[in-house]
């Protein structure tokens, strides 16, 4: 892997992180409204899916939607802004955290009903493929999402049309509090794929190199005319799934073994063993994000709010 | 006679609707036709026969037959118009939207708003609605339920003419459109016929024209009370006028053709003139249509009122099966000239 593909992805991989990190800082002060699905853990499926992707390629993703967004492109002020919800905001302060996306970055506007986002992935797959665009698009979706209808429904039909999807299942064990293996009857979800004709994979999501790789193949399969495909990324959360949630329910040892894979650190010490970067180097990118994330609260604090005025004009086009 | 677009043609609201499609299919590559059994030979061309015959024309890909699968069928013509396509989806009875709620609600009706403006949903969900003797889930008028969305628009077709005007503006709306049609308005032919039909035949330009969204149409003038109808019940709202005319009572029946937006405009109109009020609806009474226009008259021209506004509706129960039932849960009408004749 070229040593400019692993700057990227650790220079993305820790913005989100360092992002969510401010923004956690920021809601315990009280300065930001709503609530936060935060994505610390997982940011290695985020980057190495969307590193793969250019602006045309299109990406659904789903309530914990920060770290998609950012991998895909959209600008930290304008999710700054968003979270502040501002007008400067990349949905102008009508969408917040759980909606965030930029449309023109192939980015869409997050979908918080878990497995809503599907049918609607599989919709737009359809739609490239009858327009004959060579792009290709990825579904985002938790390990919950696949006990949904939804899922079922979209899935199937992605199946039948042989449509140009990934769907990028980011299996971090739990449903909020519950565990996903108590939650379905088969031994492994990607069992689940065989009913559906769909060709599954599993891969380390907290290795974004993996990632990476798994998902390159299989965008070179979809050129070839083959797709969709299901691509589960083990991985972990590191926080809660919301704000108010305090991990009861996960043994500790459980949450130490998983923190031990940080992809992170792990691309970190990476990047120092081949003499990519030394920590010097890597002190300065954190530095450089830091302050790239202090102008985008800047940014947002000083933007304007949304005005009522524009609350009709949004509802119909 | 179909390529002399300059003249017009009898037909049911069923072949007007078909002959929208064609044109709009045939003027723009970018919409096309995703539902149950729309596109199979030998099937019944939608339930109602409506895109039949399309797929010999327009081929498989552009009339895309699915799985039974609402929510997906929603999803995905929600998912193609967010990228640069133009769905017209069908569910055979507009019943099976509560299996698509969360895509239409949540999803079709929001996501323009969600993206601060940024996207658009420029999608058609066909519905056949009205009681026609399947029992209480192939029966419902289910309008009522989407008035209550913001962000979806809610058409009503009663004539072949609008039919065709109405879908034609649908489609080229960038908003989510959920297009009501009523099962005995159709004129299916064949196997598909119902029975009880009213199956109005009308005059229908060939060449392309657009009912704008919110134009209410004078079906009668009359002076003395204003019914209000959409679909089957303009019809029965016409015929009442016909009895109480006969008492000398002259009926103004207005048919809104569209529900959301509503032209309140018109109807404020003629009940400042008429002073009077009937509502006939099909959809059921509490937290209805019905109820909801009766709000907007007393909010706005109270004072031209005479008399309170009257709803008459279908009754607070699911769809009967056994005719004797329907008909009695059907608003008929001897029941509007019975509510009339009270406010004079």
């Amino acid at each position: 892997m070229n040593k400019k593909l692993l700057l990227s992805m650790h220079r993305k991989m820790l913005t989100i992180r360092l992002f969510e990190e401010k923004l956690n800082s920021l809601f315990l002060q009280g300065q930001i409204p709503g609530t936060l699905h935060l994505y610390n853990g997982q940011e290695a499926c985020a980057v190495g899916v969307c590193e793969n992707l250019n602006d045309k390629d299109w990406i659904l993703s789903t309530h914990r939607p920060h770290g998609h967004a950012i991998a895909k492109g959209v600008s930290l002020k304008s999710m700054m802004a968003e979270l502040f919800a501002k007008e400067t905001g990349c949905c102008g302060g009508f969408g917040g955290s759980m909606h965030v996306g930029d449309i023109n970055k192939g980015s869409v506007p997050a979908i918080a009903i878990v497995g809503g986002n599907i049918p609607i992935a599989t919709g737009v797959a359809l739609s490239f493929k009858m327009q004959k665009r060579k792009n290709v698009v990825c579904c985002f979706l938790g390990d919950g999402a696949i006990n949904e209808g939804a899922f079922h429904e979209g899935v199937n039909m992605a199946s039948i049309w042989g449509l140009p999807l990934i769907f990028v299942c980011e299996n971090n064990l739990y449903g909020a509090s519950t565990r996903i293996e108590n939650m379905i009857g088969v031994e492994k979800l990607t069992d689940r794929l065989k009913g559906y004709g769909v060709k599954s994979f599993s891969v380390d999501g907290m290795d974004v190199t993996k990632v990476y790789t798994m998902i390159n193949n299989l965008i070179k399969k979809i050129k070839s005319g083959q797709g969709p495909f299901f691509l589960e990324c083990k991985t972990y959360r590191f926080v809660g799934h919301s704000r108010s949630d305090t991990n009861k329910y996960r043994e500790k040892s459980e949450e130490i073994f998983w923190k031990k894979k940080d992809p992170i650190i792990r691309i970190e010490k990476k990047l120092a063993k081949e003499k990519i970067l030394d920590n010097l180097s890597i002190n300065k990118i954190h530095e450089e994000i830091k302050y790239e994330l202090n102008q985008a609260v800047k940014f947002a604090k000083s933007s304007p709010h949304p005005k009522i005025l524009n609350m009709k004009k949004y509802v119909y086009a | 006679m179909r390529n002399n677009r300059n003249s017009t043609q009898k037909m049911t609201i069923a072949e007007s609707l078909r002959l929208t499609i064609r044109q709009e299919m045939e003027r723009d590559k970018k919409v096309f036709c995703i539902g149950e059994d729309i596109g199979i030979k030998g099937g019944f061309g939608g339930a109602f026969t409506v895109t039949l015959g399309l797929s010999e024309q327009f081929g498989h890909e552009r009339i895309l037959d699915t799985p039974i699968s609402e929510t997906g069928i929603a999803g995905v013509a929600i998912g193609a118009a967010l990228s640069g396509m133009r769905p017209i989806a069908d569910v055979q009875y507009s019943d099976f939207l509560f299996c698509a709620m969360d895509q239409l609600v949540n999803q079709a009706a929001k996501l323009r708003f969600m993206s601060g403006g940024k996207l658009k949903v420029p999608m058609v969900m066909r519905a056949p609605g009205g009681a026609t003797t399947r029992g209480s889930q192939h029966s419902q008028s289910l309008e009522s339920y989407f008035l209550h969305v913001p962000g979806l628009k809610v058409a009503c077709p009663s004539t072949a003419y609008d039919a065709k005007g109405l879908l034609t503006s649908a489609i080229r709306d960038d908003s989510p459109v959920l297009f009501f049609e009523h099962k005995l308005l159709y004129g299916s032919k064949g196997n598909r016929a119902e029975k009880g039909s009213i199956s109005p035949v009308g005059e229908v330009p060939l060449y392309d024209y657009t009912i704008p969204f919110g134009k209410a149409k004078i079906r009668k003038k009359g002076k003395d009370v204003t019914i209000l109808g959409k679909l089957r019940s303009v019809y029965t709202a016409l015929e009442a006028s016909k009895t109480l005319e006969q008492r000398n009572i002259s009926c103004e029946v207005i048919d809104p053709r569209t529900i959301v937006p509503f032209d309140s405009k018109l109807l404020f109109n003629s009940v400042k003139r008429t002073g009077r009020l009937v509502i006939v609806d099909e959809c059921t009474k509490t937290g209805g249509w019905a109820g909801e226009i009766s709000a907007l008259v007393q909010e706005n021209i109270f004072e031209y009122l005479k008399k309170p506004v009257v709803r008459v509706t279908a009754p607070d129960t699911p769809v009967p099966f056994a005719p004797k039932l329907e008909n009695f849960f059907i608003p008929q009408a001897k029941d509007v000239v019975k509510e009339v004749l009270k406010l004079f």
